[in-house]
């Protein structure tokens, strides 16, 4: 059985303008010690389901609608959002990297009051086994100098450095899954690298399973094991990294290696973009949401609902077209 | 030409690194007045400790001999109706200002970020409440609150501390509860929820020492307005009383011998503006140095 499974998860925000469907129906599942990927781009929904999970939206305006988020047995949506049930497994079961490392360290307390505060809460450690155990966890996420860093402030580390301090204060508890929302989006290429070998890294070495929610398809290509596409709040494609990458099904997820550079193609290919913008949430159709951009579209897709996913050759797809053609 | 490259040199030359403090110190110790408001503190606070050892007499001792005595020699600022040293009183009445300042401003600081925090960070029908009750403490003049509760209470320093402290609260929850509705959007904040930090915890560990600044600036700024209040309140006859020496029942028991003996009013008045100035200034000068972007906000 799946370590974290998530079911038809639905996440809605009222606004000033209407209804908005964050997130409608989304399912994916993640097994011990594995790597997914989750694709999507800007405001399709990805950030907000993780957060979902966490019962971390705000409410209101956000609110759950629908859905079961099962973890080792437990349903967590059945736990009240600030119950200790749920902050014993915020940080401690599973933990979050957010995508702003600029601004996800509290400017006024020094790394080790962050790292230490997450052992005292979680662990119950004393101040000198706090200290240690942070030291040996700057160590690990490749901060040079680590005893004397771990006195400094925020502000005295590069974007790179406190995201692996994000990376450090996340895996300090040893938790089962850790989710990295964008981890990579605010550094440079180089330190992307870097950051995401890290990551493999420690998470191999901690068994700990693995979720990158990321607009990059280069970033979860290397790493990941199954990607899921979302487009608009659904999941519009699931599969291996192999199967996305090599025979993608999807309109969407064609669109999408189509513009993104590859080494394997003939010199001189050029990139192809997606046409259009992605839909505005508010006052959605029941067709299907890719299809004013799709180039493939066909009369049933403007005359049917948003087709559920179904199996192709071990792939799931939503779409009515048979893209191989 | 010569001086361009004097200039550039100048400008190349190595300069240490500054630290915080180094850059805190040059900002607040840059502008004089704010300096001179230091000393003046300073020396206010000196006095008060050794006053026992400065005042030239006891500010109790009735002199019935020596009544409205003129400056001279003997008394530097005269005696007052009773023959009192005035220059003693004024001396020993740096006391009962400094501790009714500070005693209040820390009540009101309290409550009232405890209050502005709570507000701020659950919102909702809980801000809603808190905040249009400080805004109705807020609707009444602060000295008339004052007068109030310091009429039901009755006079004595206790009392002005409650009364002034009270109605110094809103001030101090407005600013909390506006700050921490900036600082609870960082994300932070959100990492921290999703660090499974309790509501208490990330209020107090994560939201107070952000909003530190401007509560430590409105402190300052605060106790020079609480001084003054409480020396209304004496010249009304409602707070410290005679025989204890405070400025403002000082002022206002000189005040109808303005032309025969000025010193009577003009001493302890002197005094008081001095003091309030001198926290304005200090005020100032914190705000300047700790964050340049409240210029203007307080």
């Amino acid at each position: 059985m799946a370590l974290l499974t998530v079911e038809n998860l639905k996440t809605y925000f009222h606004t000033d303008f209407g209804l908005v469907k964050a997130v409608d129906g989304v399912s994916y599942e993640i097994n011990e010690k594995e790597i997914i990927g989750i694709v999507g781009e800007s405001g399709c929904g990805k950030s907000v389901s993780q957060l979902s999970t966490l019962q971390l939206i705000t409410s209101p305006p956000g609110q759950i609608v629908d859905g079961k988020v099962i973890f080792e047995g437990r349903d967590l949506l059945q736990f009240s959002a600030n119950g200790s049930e749920m902050r014993s497994i915020r940080g401690g079961q599973i933990a979050i990297i957010f995508q702003e490392p600029m601004t996800s360290l509290n400017p006024t307390l020094s790394v080790f009051q962050q790292i230490g505060e997450m052992l005292e809460l979680h662990l119950k450690m004393d101040k000198e086994m706090q200290r240690k155990h942070s030291i040996e966890l700057l160590k690990q996420v490749g901060i040079p100098d680590a005893e004397r860093r771990i006195d400094d402030y925020p502000h005295q580390f590069s974007g790179g450095m406190r995201q692996r301090v994000m990376i450090a204060m996340a895996l300090s508890c040893n938790p089962k899954i850790l989710i990295a929302d964008e981890p990579t989006t605010a550094v440079d290429v180089t330190t992307q690298a870097q950051l995401l070998a890290l990551m493999q890294n420690l998470v191999n070495q901690y068994n700990t399973s693995l979720i990158i929610v990321t607009h990059n398809l280069g970033v979860v290509a290397r790493y990941a094991e199954r990607i899921y596409v979302m487009y608009a709040g659904r999941i519009v494609e699931s599969g291996t990294c192999d199967d996305i990458f090599n025979q993608p099904k999807h309109p969407y997820t064609i669109g999408l290696l189509k513009c993104v550079p590859r080494l394997d193609e003939a010199e001189g290919t050029k990139l192809v973009p997606i046409e259009g913008l992605p839909p505005n949430l508010i006052n959605m159709p029941s067709t299907c949401a890719f299809l004013p951009r799709c180039p493939y579209s066909i009369d049933k897709c403007r005359e049917e609902v948003w087709p559920p996913l179904k199996r192709v050759n071990g792939q799931y797809v939503s779409c009515y077209v048979d893209t191989r053609r | 030409m010569k001086q361009r490259r004097k200039r550039q040199e100048k400008f190349m030359e190595e300069r240490p690194p500054m630290s915080g403090w180094r850059r805190f110190a040059r900002v607040f110790f840059g502008r004089k007045v704010v300096l001179f408001g230091l000393i003046v503190l300073a020396l206010y606070v000196l006095i008060a400790i050794f006053a026992d050892l400065i005042a030239p007499y006891d500010y109790k001792q009735i002199n019935l001999q020596q009544v409205l005595a003129q400056p001279s020699g003997e008394h530097l600022l005269g005696t007052d109706t009773a023959g009192r040293d005035v220059l003693s009183r004024l001396i020993y009445g740096i006391r009962p200002t400094l501790i009714v300042g500070s005693a209040t401003i820390l009540i009101a600081a309290v409550c009232g970020t405890i209050l502005g925090l709570i507000a701020g960070y659950f919102g909702g029908w809980i801000q809603t409440i808190i905040m249009r009750c400080i805004d109705a403490l807020m609707g009444f003049p602060m000295l008339l609150l004052a007068l109030v509760i310091a009429a039901v209470l009755g006079g004595g320093m206790k009392n002005i501390i409650i009364a002034l402290g009270v109605a110094s609260i809103p001030t101090f929850a407005r600013v909390m509860c506006a700050q921490t509705l900036i600082i609870k959007e960082n994300d932070y904040i959100i990492a921290g929820r999703s660090l499974g930090f309790t509501n208490w915890h990330l209020m107090w560990n994560h939201i107070v020492p952000n909003a530190f600044p401007p509560l430590v600036i409105l402190a300052t700024m605060n106790i020079g307005m609480v001084i003054l209040m409480e020396a209304g309140l004496s010249f009304l006859g409602i707070g410290i009383q005679a025989p204890d020496a405070a400025w403002g029942s000082m002022v206002s028991a000189g005040y109808n011998r303005l032309t025969s003996n000025p010193m009577l009013s003009v001493a302890p008045g002197i005094a008081i503006m001095l003091i309030v100035f001198s926290l304005n200034m200090v005020g100032d000068g914190l705000r300047d140095a700790v964050d340049p972007r409240l210029r203007g906000t307080l």
